[in-house]
């Protein structure tokens, strides 16, 4: 699964890419150009979206006829309009085109409408050439020190944001497999053998690190194999990943925000400069801190949270059991989830100030604001409220453990749970 | 030397107390039985002196020391619900376990294979323990209990589970244990183990001591002066020649062969009995009717319980 993982985390976004590369069926489209204004202006399209175009000669009916035996996938047919009317032009298809190649037509048409409309009120193409433009935001941050570092918001939030999945995601796998651990010695009952030799809090404490261990490795051997993986399909076919991937996470956090789709259609020369962008952008991360306070983080994070699936493990007899218990805690981590993107679109907001200082929802909510240059203060602060929780919660679940693992039978509520917590010795 | 001591231990649970200033003395190199009905709160005194649990009250002391955690590398513990880790290979789970004893690692090795070759369970060490059948499972425990040579050991319940065989090798180990220098402390409901290992007994019911001492004073305190008499050549009432102040406990006949228990009159000498009835029969066996510790078990507890209701009444 460690191997796996890597390669199974490259291969979501890989294959989709792949798949788009090659799947795309062909169509041939045949233009029949009634108005004589779009002559050579459709240009083939195979590599992206599979679209030839052919001139056709005959009429609007043999066109449909044509359609319909099969002989081209589609007619594109534009009728001369009335006077200076945009013209109205209908795809005749089979199957209904998909929407990339309605963009792709729309958007040769209206060029060519609005090129000939413009040189109608007395503008050339080259006057035309020159007013288009494509105004690219280059993003700069100024550090303390005043030096300028060429940032890039994408990579910043997406970076913020899949980090903090990744935290989510161990803690909860780890955090459970701890609470079936400590389970499995109940109900195998070695665990009576092993408390005649080391306290009860040891035990879950080792439980507790050693799981720890394990999720670390595996999530640094995930961060580096992704990255590898991804790096080499990067080199072997440039380009091909990044920016539209980009483009798309950015589209899929912005949807519930926003509540439209960016579409897909880009100019070639925008593509590029964010994808630059990226490429600087990426270097110009501070790693080493990124890093740091990544582990730290999720660290703290997953002690805090280990501990409460250790004692739920610990006050159950059984797995099935488990579930009542394990919906309160996970509460505030789908909270974090969910409000991350909330966070993200306001960085600096009440919200996010709140929730990444909680140690419950801070390992999350913090990496996704890190991007946005949090203050130092902020940091401190939400770091050694993060450690206080889990001592306090260390505590809580050692109270829980030492009385629930060597009892049987009881069902236990939360007010049974309140009376162990205050039990002493 | 007592090698354990516990002094008025208590403990209190939320609505009960399991055990109520019970004190025991478990001299050294003796097998001393922990008896007691369902619910006595034997295992929570195991478990105390186990240092799983801690008492509210009481003191312990082993070897003349107040028990400290430190202590638990004299103590070999078998629970009665006992178990394993299930994925785990035997031998690495043995292993672990005795260093968790501080055993050190060659040394575990070294004594595990000789002990898996005693119990004959060495071509399993490899296997994952689901793999094992329940009597193996439960050698293996028994063998990581004794490991790191205890000079305690504590048993609960330790036949439950066994066959005969297996239960006779148990209990094998358990006197040559004892013959190497150890104590053993087992609870139990099996009386016929008591009678045949144990030189002390302590029995406890419903959280109180109620009886301790060595098994042959307790049996002496319980005699009642019976005998037993198996003869033959005697077709009629037997009882019939003794005069009065005798009673016939008991009769029977097997194999041709017949058996009568007799209680004497206070201070009367068996014999007297034998005097009596010699002329008549043919004497094939003549003992002194002891009471089994089962009877004994069941008449102490009743007598505490009818005791204790008069009390309330």
């Amino acid at each position: 699964m460690t191997l796996l993982g890597p390669l199974l985390m490259a291969g979501i976004f890989i294959i989709p890419v792949i798949i788009g590369m090659k799947s795309h069926t062909k169509h041939d489209i045949m233009v029949l150009d009634e108005t004589g204004w779009f002559q050579g202006k459709f240009k083939n399209n195979v590599d992206d979206n599979g679209l030839t175009f052919k001139a056709f000669t005959g009429t609007q009916n043999a066109g449909k006829d044509s359609v319909k035996s099969g002989k081209f996938s589609s007619l594109l047919y534009i009728a001369k309009p009335e006077g200076k009317e945009t013209p109205h032009p209908i795809i005749y298809s089979e199957k209904q085109p998909d929407i990339n190649i309605k963009n792709y037509i729309s958007k040769i048409m209206n060029d060519e409408v609005e090129k000939t409309k413009l040189t109608e009120q007395g503008i050339s193409e080259d006057q035309l050439k020159a007013i288009k433009s494509d105004v690219n935001i280059t993003t700069i941050k100024i550090n303390e020190s005043g030096q300028e570092e060429k940032s890039s918001t994408e990579l910043a939030m997406i970076l913020g944001y899949v980090s903090s999945l990744i935290i989510y995601m161990f803690i909860l796998l780890y955090g459970v497999q701890v609470m079936r651990g400590v389970t499995e010695e109940k109900t195998s009952r070695i665990v009576e053998v092993i408390i005649s030799s080391v306290k009860p809090f040891e035990l879950m404490m080792g439980k507790i690190f050693g799981i720890a261990l394990v999720c670390l490795t595996q999530v640094l051997l995930w961060i580096v194999l992704t990255t590898t993986i991804l790096g080499v399909f990067n080199t072997v076919s440039p380009n091909k990943l990044n920016p539209t991937k980009t483009e798309q996470i950015s589209n899929n956090t912005n949807l519930s925000a926003t509540g439209n789709q960016v579409a897909k259609v880009e100019t070639p020369s925008a593509d590029k400069q964010v994808g630059n962008d990226i490429l600087t952008g990426l270097k110009n991360v501070n790693i080493v801190q990124e890093l740091s306070l990544f582990i730290l983080y999720f660290l703290g994070g997953y002690l805090l949270y280990a501990a409460l699936f250790a004692a739920i493990g610990a006050a159950v007899d059984s797995e099935t059991d488990t579930q009542q218990f394990m919906l309160p805690i996970t509460v505030p981590l789908i909270i974090s989830i969910v409000a991350a993107q909330a966070v993200m679109q306001n960085p600096d907001g009440p919200l996010a100030f709140w929730l990444s200082i909680i140690p419950f929802t801070s390992p999350i909510i913090m990496m996704v604001r890190l991007p946005f240059n949090v203050p130092i203060e902020q940091i401190a602060l939400s770091l050694s409220l993060l450690v206080v929780g889990f001592l306090a919660t260390t505590w809580i679940a050692a109270k829980v453990y030492r009385t629930g693992i060597l009892m049987y039978g009881k069902k236990v509520n939360y007010k049974e749970l309140w009376k162990w917590i205050k039990y002493k010795g | 030397m007592d090698i354990f001591v516990a002094k008025e231990v208590t403990k209190r649970y939320a609505a009960q107390t399991a055990l109520n200033k019970v004190s025991i003395n478990v001299p050294e190199n003796s097998i001393y039985g922990l008896l007691g009905p369902n619910g006595a709160g034997k295992t929570t005194l195991i478990r105390i002196i186990n240092q799983i649990i801690a008492p509210d009250e009481g003191e312990l002391f082993i070897l003349g020391e107040k028990l400290q955690p430190k202590h638990t590398a004299l103590i070999g513990y078998l629970p009665e619900e006992r178990g394993l880790y299930k994925k785990m290979p035997v031998g690495e789970q043995a292993m672990y376990l005795a260093q968790l004893k501080g055993v050190p690692k060659q040394v575990a090795l070294k004594k595990l294979k000789i002990l898996f070759e005693k119990f004959e369970i060495q071509d399993w060490w490899a296997k994952n323990v689901e793999d094992l059948s329940k009597g193996m499972q439960q050698k293996v425990q028994f063998i990581v209990t004794i490991i790191h040579e205890p000079k305690l050991l504590i048993f609960d319940e330790p036949f439950s589970g066994f066959d005969p065989i297996n239960a006779t090798l148990i209990r094998d180990e358990i006197l040559e244990l004892r013959k190497n220098g150890a104590t053993v402390i087992f609870s139990t409901h099996n009386m016929a183990s008591v009678e045949e290992l144990c030189d002390d007994i302590a029995l406890i019911n419903k959280s109180k001591k109620i009886l301790e001492g060595k098994v042959s004073d307790i049996k002496k305190t319980y005699r009642s002066n019976s005998y037993e008499i198996g003869y033959n050549g005697y077709s009629e009432n037997l009882f019939s020649l003794l005069p009065g102040g005798y009673t016939l406990l008991e009769e029977s006949t097997a194999d041709n062969m017949l058996t009568a228990k007799i209680k004497l009159p206070k201070d009367e000498s068996p014999n007297t009995l034998l005097q009596l009835v010699l002329p008549h029969v043919e004497v094939h066996a003549f003992k002194e009717v002891l009471p089994s510790m089962n009877d004994i078990f069941i008449e102490k507890v009743n007598e505490n319980r009818a005791s204790v209701s008069s009390n309330l009444s």
